[in-house]
Order: structure tokens, then C-alpha cells, then sequence
């Protein structure tokens, strides 16, 4: 299955028989997996294109908070699993998009009930059913982050610009099968910081992964503002997170976006943020 | 190892520390040296080291340091006090530390063979790594002084004419002289 699936060119989604599936991963937790995959899916829903979220967090399930869906999660990941639970029953569908969903994880189960080989059936399925498969993984490097990775072909590691977050993220992409290709996501950069030499910059932080840079996420009081309300920031306008998201959004779709900025400045940032607002 | 950290970084922004902890993390990550590994390098060192120097065994640090062009290795040796004399001999029984008596009287050549030990897992480590250099350092010394006295220290032991015959084997280049 994922033989053929690394065959398939990186074509537009709606041209595809089958979509991609992107493991969103990190190693070490807390560094904003989730809140990269709500907004990655949020960013290109909002492009047109089909797109489920997978929570693979057994048992610390928060995708669904971070979306504001909590609410409306009827049937998780372990129903479809093990309980035959159909996937429409279980596939939650965003508020704001009709084309973006969410299979929540089981918040009481643990992450060795999972069965691989039933997770990867699994992506399978909603890949013909969706342009993108996201699947949030847990942290560690354990079962759970094996189970999200499984039916993946594709990695975006999220990393921080700081010692631990790196050398885990150094770690996972060991860890990973070559052909996934893994891009990196710099987040919560805070340029202010980085300028006065009190931070990482992105490039020491590349310097050392050398992953093909997807992103550079600038640290804002907007993504806990918008994770307070249960609303991806990826879809307000007026953010300069917002538009980092939208362009990495863009970069996954395979658009020619100018490349992120290695320091982000304010100037520049305005500047993609500005072309994004121009577009709407 | 502390004080060099604090030497080097004196003033330094956190940001510059950060980046130079980032690279000796992940240097020791991908060494792969086994935490066993890197111990049993530091009871051979000690071994050595503690023959000539009565050495504070508790407080020793054996790392890795990124040079510009390769990778050293560093070995904090803190010394309690020099052992008398350096032209006496050392005397192998009463000086060495118990677990390398048991060597000892397991072979005479324990002393030699410790000292290729250590030859040979820092010439490994070199190999499987492609690293340059390695280095042992006392902590009290200029890295200079450090390096002739290291230098000095491997050769005299071996060379030294009043080591009991039994305990020691002089080098064959030596042992030819």
C-alpha cells in the first residue's frame, strides 16, 4: 500500500485518487503539534481542499478542544477501530468549513490499545475519501507515536528554538522511514528574543536538523487567544500566526510561496500577511 | 567541565549557550556511546591517571567538545595532591585503588593493559566517528602544561627503570632502548 503511495506524484489534491497523510510529530510534547495540525487543516480546508484531522493522541485527546468541537464528538478513533463504528458517524465536521473534519482520539483508552495494522487500514480508507489525511501524533517515541506515523507518507516535524525541543526533534527524524521526507515547522519563535541572542535563531535550530524548511511561526498572544475561543488562528486575517500558517498551508499544496524567513522580522511577516489579506 | 563552560560563556548571550549545548547534545547523541561505554573509559582513565596523582574519583567528567574541525574529548581529572615525587617510582600495591588490585592479581600485565584499554577505545571512538583529536586534561593546569604533562604521564610509567618486573611490562620500543 504505502509502496504505491510513494510513487504518486505530489499533484494538486483534487487531481489525486488517493490523498496524502501528513503526520504532524515533535517527539517532545507541549511544542504545538496540535495547534499546527487544527490550523494546517484549517489553512487548507479554507483553499477548497478535503481535509480530515486524525487525533492519534489516545488518551490526552485535545484536538477537538483546540477546533471548538468538543462538544459535537460523538464516536473516537478506537470506535472506528474496534467497535465498527462507521466513519461518518465518527468523522466530526468543522463549523466553519464544510469541507474540513476531525476523528477525535479516545480520551479514556491508552495508547497500546491501538492496533498498527488497523491504523493504517484506517488512513487508507479516509484517504480516498479526503485531499488530506493529518494525523496528530502524541509525543514520545513510543507506540503511539508509531501508530500515528504508520499509515503516513509524509512528516512535518514541529521543533521550538530551544535545546530539548530540537535534540527531540533530531531524535524523531532518525526515527522516521527516509521516504517521508520530513519538513520542518520553527515554532514559537520570538524574533525580538532571537535578535538580542537570547533565543535560537531558525537557523541554528536548521542548522543542526536540515529538514527543508516549511515554516517559521512567530510566538503570539493570538494563538492562545484563538485556542481559548476554540478557533483556529490559521483563519484570522488580522494575525501574523494566521499567515504563517496560511502560508505553510500554501507550501503543502505545492504553491510557490516565498520561502520563510530564516529570522522573521516584523516588516516581512506584515508583508505575506498583507498579500493574504490582499487575496481575500 | 563546569568552569570551562563558564569561561567560555562568560557574557555570552543565552542564546550563543544554548546553541553550544544544542551541539554537544546532540554530538554525544549521535557518538552513540553507550553510557556503560564512556564509564568503563573513565575507570580505565582513572586507573592510569590515579597511579601517579591521588585523583578526587567523585568529581570526574569525561565529555565531548566540538571543535572547529573535529570532535575532542575531554577528561576533568580533579586532583587532591600529587603523589610523592615524580622521579620516584610508583609503588603499584598501596597506591592503586582495590578494584584495579583485583586486576592486578588477575595478570601482571594489568597495568600495561589498561593503558591499551583506554588506547584502544579512544582510537575506536576516533574510527567509528571520524573525529580528530582526543585530549585528557587535569583541571588545576593551561591546556598547554596539561598537554606535555599528559604526555609525559603515559611515557613514564612504562619507562620508569624501578617498577617491579612482575607487575609491568615496558613497551617493546622502550623495553629495545
Amino acid at each position: 500500500m504505502s509502496e504505491l503511495a510513494r510513487e504518486l506524484p505530489a499533484a494538486p489534491p483534487v487531481a489525486q485518487t488517493r490523498g496524502r497523510s501528513i503526520v504532524i510529530t515533535s517527539g517532545k510534547g507541549g511544542v504545538g503539534k496540535t495547534t499546527t495540525t487544527a490550523n494546517l487543516g484549517a489553512a487548507l480546508a479554507a483553499r477548497g481542499a478535503r481535509v480530515v484531522m486524525v487525533d492519534a493522541d489516545v488518551g490526552l485527546r485535545n484536538l477537538d478542544i483546540v477546533l471548538g468541537l468538543e462538544a459535537r464528538v460523538r464516536f473516537h478513533l478506537l470506535d472506528v477501530l474496534e467497535e465498527g463504528a462507521s466513519l461518518d458517524d465518527a468523522l466530526v465536521r468543522d463549523k466553519r468549513s464544510d469541507t474540513l473534519f476531525l476523528l477525535a482520539a479516545a480520551q479514556a483508552r491508552e495508547k497500546e490499545d491501538v492496533a498498527t495494522d488497523r491504523m493504517v487500514a484506517l488512513i487508507e480508507r479516509l484517504r480516498e475519501r479526503f485531499d488530506y489525511v493529518l494525523i496528530d501524533s502524541p509525543a514520545g517515541i513510543e507506540l503511539g507515536f508509531k501508530n500515528a506515523v504508520a499509515g503516513a507518507d509524509e512528516a512535518i516535524i514541529v521543533c521550538m528554538p530551544e535545546v530539548s525541543s530540537v535534540r527531540d526533534a533530531d531524535r524523531v527524524v532518525g526515527l522516521l522511514p527516509s521516504f517521508m521526507r520530513p519538513q520542518l515547522i520553527v515554532n514559537r519563535v520570538r524574533p525580538e528574543m532571537v535578535r538580542k541572542g537570547k533565543m535560537l535563531s531558525v537557523d541554528d535550530v536548521n542548522g543542526i536538523l536540515r529538514l527543508p524548511l516549511l515554516g517559521v511561526v512567530v510566538d503570539e498572544p493570538a494563538i492562545i487567544i484563538a485556542a481559548n475561543r476554540g478557533e483556529p488562528v490559521a483563519l484570522d486575517d488580522a494575525t501574523k500566526t494566521g499567515a504563517a500558517f496560511r502560508a505553510i498551508a500554501a507550501r503543502v499544496a505545492g504553491d510557490d510561496v516565498p520561502a520563510p524567513t530564516a529570522l522573521p522580522q516584523e516588516g516581512v511577516l506584515a508583508k505575506i500577511g498583507a498579500l493574504f489579506r490582499g487575496r481575500r | 567541565m563546569f568552569e570551562f563552560f563558564a569561561r567560555l560563556f562568560r557574557g555570552e548571550p543565552s542564546g550563543a549557550k544554548a546553541k553550544e549545548r544544542l551541539r554537544l547534545v546532540l554530538l554525544s547523541d549521535h557518538l552513540a556511546l553507550a553510557p556503560d561505554i564512556v564509564e568503563s573509559l573513565k575507570t580505565d582513565l582513572l586507573d592510569v591517571i590515579s597511579r601517579y596523582v591521588e585523583v578526587d574519583t567523585e568529581h570526574v567528567d569525561v565529555t565531548f567538545e566540538q571543535r572547529e574541525h573535529e570532535v575532542a574529548m575531554l577528561a576533568n581529572v580533579p586532583i587532591l595532591s600529587v603523589k610523592n615525587g615524580r622521579s620516584e617510582a610508583p609503588v603499584l600495591e598501596p597506591e592503586i585503588p582495590p578494584h584495579v588490585a583485583d586486576k592486578v592479581e588477575e595478570s601482571p600485565k594489568a597495568e600495561t593493559q589498561a593503558a591499551e584499554r583506554v588506547d584502544a577505545l579512544l582510537s575506536e571512538t576516533d574510527g567509528m566517528n571520524g573525529l580528530g583529536s582526543t585530549q585528557t586534561a587535569a583541571m588545576s593546569r593551561s591546556r598547554k602544561q596539561r598537554r606535555r604533562r599528559r604526555r609525559r604521564k603515559t611515557e613514564e610509567p612504562l619507562a620508569s627503570p624501578s617498577v617491579p618486573p612482575s607487575t609491568t611490562e615496558p613497551p617493546p620500543s622502550l623495553a629495545s632502548s
